[in-house]
C-alpha cells in the first residue's frame, strides 16, 4: 500500500528522524499563508501516488509568498500519471550542500531486509543502480537478529558519504530501520538525505510503501489507504466485494477462474488464441456457485467485455452446482454476452447437460485451450453479426 | 523414492482442529500419509479420529516430536500465527515444514525462513499447495486423484495450475515421482533451484517440469543450474500478458520496473536448453520427446 510524502514524513518523525519543516495545503491561499509563516524560500510539492513528480512539473521553488500562491495555482489540479493533484506540501527550501540516498527495502533473492545507501542522491535511484551500480552500497540485514552497529558502519564508510557526518548519518540509518520494521514497510526511503550549507543533516523527502498482508496489525497505516490511488473504479468495487481482480483496460475477454497461476495462464492462452484479456479475476481455491456469480457480475461491469471465459480446475468441486449457479445468474446479468465454461471436478457430465440444456449462450468445453479458442470465435462471430 | 517426503515421513499437522486442517488431514490419511500427531494449543489430550485412525493432539510441537518421533510438519495455522508455528516446528527438529497458509506478513516470512534455515529445516511455502511423492506421501492440499506414479518431477509456484499440468501428464500416460508447489509469495523457503538439485540426485526422476511465473528471479537462477544437469527439463512461464506493477493474485507475482518479467524468464529458460511450452497443453508432448 502506498502513502503520500507528507504522511511518510509524519511517520518518520515519530521515529525521531529529522525532516525539514513542511505543512500540507489544499488551496493556493493556504500555500501562501504557510509560505508567509516560513518566511523564506519554500518548495511546493504535489502529493500524489506517483513517481517522477519533479519531471512532471509537480515540484517548484518559490521565493516569495505571492510566487508560492502562483506556483500552487499551477500544481493544484494538474494531472500526474493520470492522478489529479488535490493537495501540496509546502516546505522550507533548505540550502543544499550535498544530497544522499538512504533506504530500506526487502531483498527477495536473499530473503532479508536490505539497507541501500548512496552518495549519489536526489535522483532516481533505479537509474543510478542501472547506470552506475558502483555508486550504490547494499547491506543485507537479518531481521531475526536486527541491524548491527557494524552493518551501519559498513554502510556509512563504504558508500562514500561525508564521514565527518558519520555519526549523524548512522543515527538516520538506525532510526529508519526501526521505522521500517515497526510499521511493516515494504520500502522506506529518504531521497534526498541532505547535508545543508549550515552543516545539518536532514531528510527533505520521504517515501514509504507497506505490506498489505500486515495491515491487520497496522491499523493507523491501514486508515491512510485512498481509493483511486492505485486501483481504478472497477478494481475498487471488486475489492470491496472481496474479489481478487486486476483490470486490463481495453481488453474484450473477461476471465475468471480459481487460483492465481491458472487465471494468469488463462489470460496468456486467450491472448494466444487471438483475444485480449480484459481482467484477471481469481475467486479462490474452491469454486462455489455464489463465488462464480459474484465474479460474473464484476467482470461484466466494463462494457468492453464482449465474452467471458470461466476456467475452473477443481479437485472435489461439485461442477453441477457451479453450472447451475451460472444458469441461475445469467438472466439477472445486466448484459448478455457469450460465456465459455471449462469445469473439472466431480459430476462433469451433469454440469455439461445443465449448461447445454439451458438454451443460453453457455458453452461447456473440456480444456483451457479449447475454451480460449471458443470464446474468441464467439466474440468474433457476434462482432461480424453486428 | 522421490524427494523431500516419502514412506519415512512422520507428519504432524499444525492446526489440525481448524476447518482446513481437519479436512485435509482426512484427505492425507486417505492417501496413506503417515500422520502421527496434530498440534493445536489448548486442545492437547484430544484425539483426531478418521477412518480407523486415531491421531493424538498435543499443545506444543516439542511434545508431539518427543511422543511420536515426528519428522515433518504441515502448517494450517491462520496468517497472524503461522510464522510462530513454523519457528516452533523448526525448533522441535522437523526436517521438513510445509506452510500452506496464505497471507503471512512478509517480514514474518523472512523471519520464519531465517529461523528454519538455522535449524536446518527445509521450509516449503508459505502460500503453497504442498508436496506429493506419488504413491507414498501427500502433504498439503493437492487433490490425490490427478497423480499417477512415474518418472517426472514437477515444481510449480502455483496451486491449481500445478493440478492442471499434473492432470495433463497423467491423462497422457506420463506418471510423476514428486510434485511440489513452492508457493506464490515473494519470500518462500525452498526454491526451484533447491529442488532441481534434489531431482538431479533422485534415481526415480528422469525428467523435471518447471512451471514458473512472473516476479522475482528464481526461474533465472534455476536456469543457470539446468545448464549443468544431466536430466532434461521442460518449462512453462505464466503471466506473459500480466501488466507491469500489478500483483496477479499471488503476492509474489509482480513485475517491478524491468525485474521479474516473463520475457526475462523465457529467455533464461531457452538459453539453458529448457524445452519451453507456450501453452500448458504442450507439456506432455515435450516431456515425451525427452524421456
Amino acid at each position: 500500500m502506498k502513502i503520500h510524502e507528507y504522511q511518510a514524513r509524519e511517520i518518520m518523525s515519530k521515529f525521531g528522524i529529522p525532516t525539514n519543516h513542511g505543512e500540507l495545503a489544499r488551496t493556493p491561499e493556504e500555500v501562501k499563508a504557510i509560505a508567509e509563516k516560513i518566511g523564506r524560500m519554500v518548495v511546493v510539492k504535489a502529493q500524489v501516488h506517483a513517481g517522477g513528480r519533479g519531471k512532471a512539473g509537480g515540484v517548484k521553488l518559490a521565493k516569495t509568498p505571492d510566487e508560492a500562491f502562483a506556483v500552487a495555482q499551477n500544481i493544484l489540479g494538474m494531472e500526474i500519471k493520470g492522478l489529479t493533484v488535490d493537495r501540496v506540501l509546502v516546505a522550507d527550501a533548505v540550502d543544499i550542500e550535498t544530497e544522499y540516498y538512504l533506504g530500506f527495502t526487502l531483498n527477495r533473492e536473499d530473503k532479508s531486509v536490505v539497507l541501500i545507501i548512496s552518495a549519489a542522491g536526489g535522483v532516481d535511484i533505479e537509474e543510478v543502480a542501472a547506470s552506475t551500480p558502483e555508486k550504490i552500497t547494499k547491506v543485507n540485514i537479518d531481521p531475526t537478529v536486527g541491524i548491527q552497529d557494524y552493518e551501519i558502519r559498513q554502510a556509512v564508510y563504504m558508500s562514500g558519504v561525508d564521514t565527518s557526518k558519520a555519526r549523524a548519518i548512522a543515527s538516520f540509518i538506525d532510526k529508519l530501520y526501526d521505522c521500517f520494521m515497526a510499521t511493516d514497510a515494504e520500502m522506506a526511503e529518504i531521497n534526498p538525505l541532505v547535508i545543508t550549507k549550515q552543516g545539518e543533516v536532514v531528510a527533505i523527502d520521504a517515501k514509504m510503501n507497506f505490506d498489505d498482508n500486515a495491515l491487520y496489525r497496522q491499523k493507523e497505516i491501514a486508515e491512510l489507504r485512498e481509493a483511486g490511488s492505485e486501483l481504478d473504479e472497477y478494481e475498487v468495487q471488486a475489492k470491496e466485494e472481496g474479489l481478487t481482480y486486476v483490470h486490463l483496460p481495453g481488453g474484450n475477454v473477461g476471465i475468471c477462474g480459481n487460483g492465481a497461476g491458472l487465471v494468469m495462464t488463462t489470460m496468456d492462452v486467450v491472448k494466444r488464441a487471438g483475444g485480449t484479456p480484459n481482467n484477471f479475476l481469481d475467486f479462490g481455491g474452491s469454486a462455489t456457485a455464489e463465488g462464480v456469480q459474484k465474479a460474473l457480475i464484476a467482470v461484466l461491469r466494463d462494457p468492453d467485455v464482449k465474452g467471458i471465459f470461466i476456467n475452473v480446475f477443481g479437485g472435489i468441486t461439485r461442477t453441477d452446482l457451479v453450472a447451475q449457479g451460472i444458469v441461475d445468474v445469467y438472466d439477472k446479468l445486466e448484459r448478455k454476452v457469450p460465456i465459455v465454461i471449462r469445469l473439472t471436478g466431480t459430476r462433469e457430465e451433469l454440469a455439461k447437460e445443465i449448461l447445454e440444456g439451458s438454451n443460453k449462450p453457455l458453452v461447456f468445453v473440456d480444456s483451457m485451450w479449447a475454451g480460449a479458442q471458443k470464446i474468441v470465435e464467439l466474440i468474433n462471430a457476434e462482432a461480424a453479426g453486428a | 523414492m522421490g524427494i523431500i517426503v516419502g514412506n519415512d515421513t512422520r507428519l504432524v499437522v499444525q492446526g489440525i482442529t481448524g476447518n482446513d486442517g481437519s479436512f485435509h488431514t482426512q484427505r492425507m490419511l486417505e492417501y496413506g500419509t503417515n500422520v502421527v500427531a496434530g498440534v493445536t494449543p489448548g486442545k492437547g489430550g484430544q484425539v483426531f479420529e478418521h477412518d480407523g485412525h486415531s491421531i493424538p493432539i498435543f499443545n506444543t510441537m516439542i511434545e508431539a516430536a518427543e511422543e511420536t518421533g515426528a519428522n515433518a510438519s504441515c502448517v494450517f495455522v491462520p496468517p497472524a500465527f503461522a510464522a510462530d508455528a513454523v519457528c516452533e516446528a523448526a525448533s522441535a527438529g522437523m526436517d521438513v515444514i510445509v506452510a500452506i497458509t496464505e497471507g503471512i506478513p512478509v517480514l514474518d516470512s523472512i523471519k520464519q525462513y531465517q529461523f528454519a534455515s538455522r535449524f536446518g529445516s527445509v521450509l516449503i511455502g508459505p502460500n503453497c499447495p504442498g508436496i506429493v511423492t506419488v504413491g507414498e506421501c501427500k502433504v498439503g492440499i493437492m487433490p490425490a486423484k490427478i497423480f499417477t506414479p512415474g518418472p517426472v518431477g514437477l515444481i510449480s509456484r502455483s496451486g491449481t495450475l500445478t493440478y492442471e499440468v499434473v492432470n495433463a501428464l497423467s491423462e497422457a500416460g506420463i506418471g510423476q515421482s514428486t510434485c511440489i508447489g513452492i508457493g506464490g509469495d515473494p519470500m518462500i523457503g525452498t526454491t526451484f533451484l533447491d529442488l532441481l538439485v534434489e531431482f538431479e540426485a533422485d534415481p526415480k526422476t528422469e525428467c523435471v517440469v518447471v512451471v514458473g511465473e512472473i516476479g522475482g528471479s528464481d526461474e533465472e537462477d534455476a536456469a543457470e543450474f539446468v545448464k549443468e544437469m544431466s536430466k532434461p527439463v521442460v518449462g512453462f512461464i505464466s503471466g506473459r500478458t500480466a501488466p507491469q506493477g500489478k500483483r496477479m493474485g499471488h503476492a509474489g507475482a509482480i513485475v517491478s520496473g524491468n525485474k521479474g518479467t516473463a520475457d526475462s524468464k523465457v529467455a533464461a529458460f531457452k538459453e539453458a536448453g529448457i524445452k519451453l511450452a507456450d501453452i500448458t497443453m504442450q507439456i506432455p508432448d515435450l516431456v515425451k520427446s525427452v524421456l
